[in-house]
């Protein structure tokens, strides 16, 4: 069942006529039953033309067949809003209604998303309020009313050295009935930035999407290239690609390791957890001179090469890296004070949690069953599988736990990958992209999902580059886990489910 | 009167030392050099050089908050007695006084965080005041069997009395009041696994979250403050626990500080080895502690 979509795998492109175009009903009469049906939204994003926009919706199947689907449809200024069905759309259809001046009719939470200009001429929705509708944060929050019900504002400016974000608490004593975020205060204005593109800039600009992402975004980036340009990454560049990408994988997730150590108060592991992460970064620098590995991934393959020598160098600090890890993390579980902070805290229900179709560990953690790597598998992971971890528990612990068995896994592929590197050349050279043509690139970035589209005009550029970062998806997902938890609670959750706040705010 | 000169100058110098070589203990564990002993010291002097903003939603009561903890903390500790030496001041139901000194202090820091209108400050105070009052009761619990075992009403008559023999008499009832009164110590003091000291994150703070919008000499009077109060219940605490005396002023004096030293270094393990509470498991630690309290004077009143 494809729900008259068009189908292709992941990393791949076709002409943009490929692309079917049904009237408004059969199109969001597909969407919902292919949501019904298991199917995943990847990203729903409009180009903006004349009198409304052309919306396009790209989806997942269900894991197993690896297959991708994307459907178009042209909408006025108005269209019904799917959201109340699926709230997996939600920000999705809020942020077609902010950069394409067409509204959701329908929307049951009609607000600003990241508190940008429009991507085409035309006031926004939101031009009444204070601001705008262009100053973060300022909007009507969801209010709880009664006598012994309070309101805690967090933010934007973080207690510690962290992004601004917005947080609108509406407690009952200790505890949270309901969180509202609010972001947009790190909006750069990458997409429109990119439109006309690529320039010698854009691969710059992929890096810096989310800065702990770099190669995550980036290999997305050079995966619609690739596909765009008709050419190949070679088996070298490939394997470097995977190691770069489980290395920001290793250095993240040991950083979150040690700072929920940290937000415990139970010291050891924090301080410990703060030094490996740095290893990891070192060895990410060691491949390409930059410890958030800038410069390393580029259309056609990898910047640097790498030598005997480097690899050998990779491997010794990797097993060294590894012992320490096993070591600090170790003490985590075997202290019932930490376990016992842990467990119970922060539940996002399976249930919950496919409904609003979080991606990456956040899901994971939840029981559900899915990773781009094996799912929709790019670059070397379709050569050489990583297996895929969840857990049952929904809670802290199990994104805890969650984390150090995918650091385990990817110690263990980048020790396999190291010690066959395929030999042959780093970088094939870039051709000029084609016109015409639509690409789409799912990679499994630390956080989870990164989906990168790219649709071309007549002369081979970017008519439209849509970026989904895995914090889109899961956002929501903390709102719901503080639910009837105490509020002291709070920056635990958070940091179980570190979310990126300028990946989101592009 | 060299003995009352001693007290007064341990207690006005000797307060942030303790947090240092808690910062150290902790920075061994860790695995890192740490700050020297001394930082507390710096911090307070750095503090003391800055200037100092006041909210224009406050009082009086804002500003008056951390000179009331001060003064409060200063004179309880001319009520304790430090080792084997009585204390300077002593009188017949001191004990109650001392008590009740640390919470108008108390209500004071409360008042003055409420002052601000801040929720942060406002969810500090009434964490602050709800474990506050189930640390109470083990306090006085405390207080009941040691005058029991004394025959004393007075601080300095009950806490020099317990000395080896008492000990051996006693050691159970001792021994459970010296869990309780240990707990109460980390909870009244704001360390883990109660409130973490360290922790930036104004959502789950307790002390630190009431004192947020003080600065510069304010915050050093409340950090001083602060100090002051780990010294004067950690000594009250090192009379149970490490009860030894020679009979020689100077090395009863030496071997004060020493146990006050020991005293920090066994906080810093415990903070460095187990993780915070769920604040909603806080109150059942304090009861506990209570319930420890309780069962020590039962068993030397029958």
């Amino acid at each position: 069942m494809s729900f008259g979509m068009k189908t292709f795998y992941n990393g791949t492109s076709f002409k943009r006529s490929d692309i079917p175009v049904p009237d408004n009903d059969t199109f969001f009469q597909g969407v919902l039953d292919a949501i019904t049906a298991g199917w995943r939204v990847c990203s729903y994003f409009g180009v903006p033309t004349a009198d409304g926009a052309t919306l396009y919706c790209v989806m997942s199947a269900r894991a197993g067949s690896g297959i991708l689907g994307i459907a178009a449809t042209t909408v006025g200024r108005t269209f019904p809003s799917l959201a109340s069905l699926c709230p997996q759309l939600h920000l999705f259809e809020r942020e077609i209604a902010e950069q394409c001046l067409t509204r959701p009719e329908g929307h049951p939470w009609f607000k600003p998303v990241r508190f940008q200009k429009p991507l085409c001429e035309g006031k926004g929705f939101w031009s009444e309020t204070d601001g705008g509708g262009l100053t973060p944060a300022v909007m009507d929050f969801y209010r709880v009313e009664g006598d012994e019900v309070h309101e805690v504002a967090v933010g934007p400016v973080h207690a510690g050295i962290i992004e601004p974000g917005h947080f609108r608490f509406q407690c009952h004593g200790e505890e949270v009935f309901h969180l509202e975020i609010a972001l947009g205060f790190q909006h750069r204005g990458i997409e429109r930035a990119l439109i006309g593109g690529p320039t010698p800039r854009t691969v710059h600009e992929m890096e810096t999407i989310a800065g702990d992402t770099t190669v995550g975004h980036g290999q997305a980036y050079c995966m619609n290239m690739e596909s765009l340009g008709g050419v190949f990454a070679s088996p070298r560049a490939e394997t470097v690609r995977g190691i770069a990408l489980e290395l920001e994988r290793l250095a993240n997730h040991t950083g979150d390791l040690g700072a929920i150590a940290g937000d415990v108060g139970y010291l050891p592991t924090a301080s410990f957890c703060g030094r490996i992460r740095g290893d990891f970064l070192n060895m990410t620098a060691l491949l390409c001179g930059s410890r958030f590995g800038r410069g390393l991934l580029r259309p056609g393959g990898i910047g640097y090469d790498c030598d005997a020598a480097l690899v050998d160098e990779l491997h010794k600090r990797l097993q060294a890296a590894r012992e320490d890890l096993a070591g600090a993390v170790g003490l985590l579980w075997d202290s019932p004070s930490v376990m016992a902070r842990l467990e119970d805290v922060g539940i996002v229900t399976a249930a919950d949690a496919r409904e609003i179709g979080l991606v990456g560990p956040a899901a994971r953690a939840c029981g559900l069953n899915r990773d781009v790597r094996r799912d929709h598998p790019f670059g070397i992971f379709r050569i050489s599988q990583i297996p895929v971890i969840t857990a049952t528990t929904c809670d802290v612990a199990a994104r805890t736990l969650l984390r150090w068995l995918e650091a385990e896994r990817s110690l263990d592929f980048i020790d396999e990958q190291v010690q066959h590197l395929p030999r042959g050349t780093y970088r094939n050279q870039m051709k000029e992209i084609a016109p015409e043509r639509c690409a789409v690139a799912l990679t499994e970035g630390w956080r989870g999902e990164i989906c990168h589209v790219a649709l071309t005009d007549d002369r081979g550029r970017f008519e439209r580059y849509k970026i989904v970062d895995p914090s889109f998806h899961n956002w929501n997902g903390l709102g719901l886990a503080l639910r009837n938890q105490q509020i002291s609670d709070f920056p635990l959750c958070n940091k179980s489910f570190n979310l990126s706040y300028c990946g989101y705010d592009l | 009167m060299t003995n009352s000169i001693i007290h007064i100058f341990l207690a006005l110098v000797m307060p942030p030392l303790l947090l240092g070589v808690i910062g150290k203990t902790k920075a061994l564990f860790a695995g890192r050099v740490g700050a020297p002993f001394l930082q507390p010291y710096y911090d307070i002097l750095r503090l003391l050089h800055k200037g100092t903003v006041f909210s224009t939603t406050t009082s009086w009561v804002f500003r008056a908050g951390p000179i009331v903890a001060l003064a409060t903390t200063a004179v309880a500790a001319l009520l304790i007695p430090f080792g084997a030496h009585p204390a300077p001041i002593s009188f017949t139901g001191d004990m109650i006084l001392y008590a009740y000194l640390f919470a108008l202090g108390r209500f004071f820091t409360m008042a003055a965080a409420l002052d601000t209108g801040s929720s942060f400050e406002g969810m500090g105070s009434a964490r602050e005041a709800t474990y506050s009052c189930l640390a109470e009761p083990t306090l006085f619990f405390a207080l009941i069997t040691l005058s029991r075992l004394s025959g004393s009403y007075t601080l300095s008559g009950m806490l020099v009395n317990i000395n080896f023999s008492v000990w051996m008499h006693t050691s159970a009832a001792l021994l459970l009041l010296v869990g309780g009164m240990f707990i109460v110590l980390l909870a009244e003091n704001c360390r883990i696994p109660f409130d973490d000291p360290n922790t930036h994150l104004e959502l789950t703070m307790i002390h630190e979250v009431m004192v947020l919008d003080h600065s510069g000499p304010a915050f050093a009077i409340i950090q001083y403050a602060a100090a002051l109060k780990l010294f004067v219940l950690g000594a009250f605490f090192v009379h149970l626990a490490l009860p030894y005396s020679t009979g020689n002023a100077l090395l009863d004096w030496g071997l004060f500080i020493i146990s006050m030293l020991e005293l920090a270094v066994v906080i810093g393990v415990v903070e460095s080895v187990m993780a915070r509470l769920r604040l909603i498991r806080v109150p059942q630690l304090l009861v506990a502690a209570t319930i420890l309290a309780a069962f020590s004077t039962l068993l030397v009143i029958r």
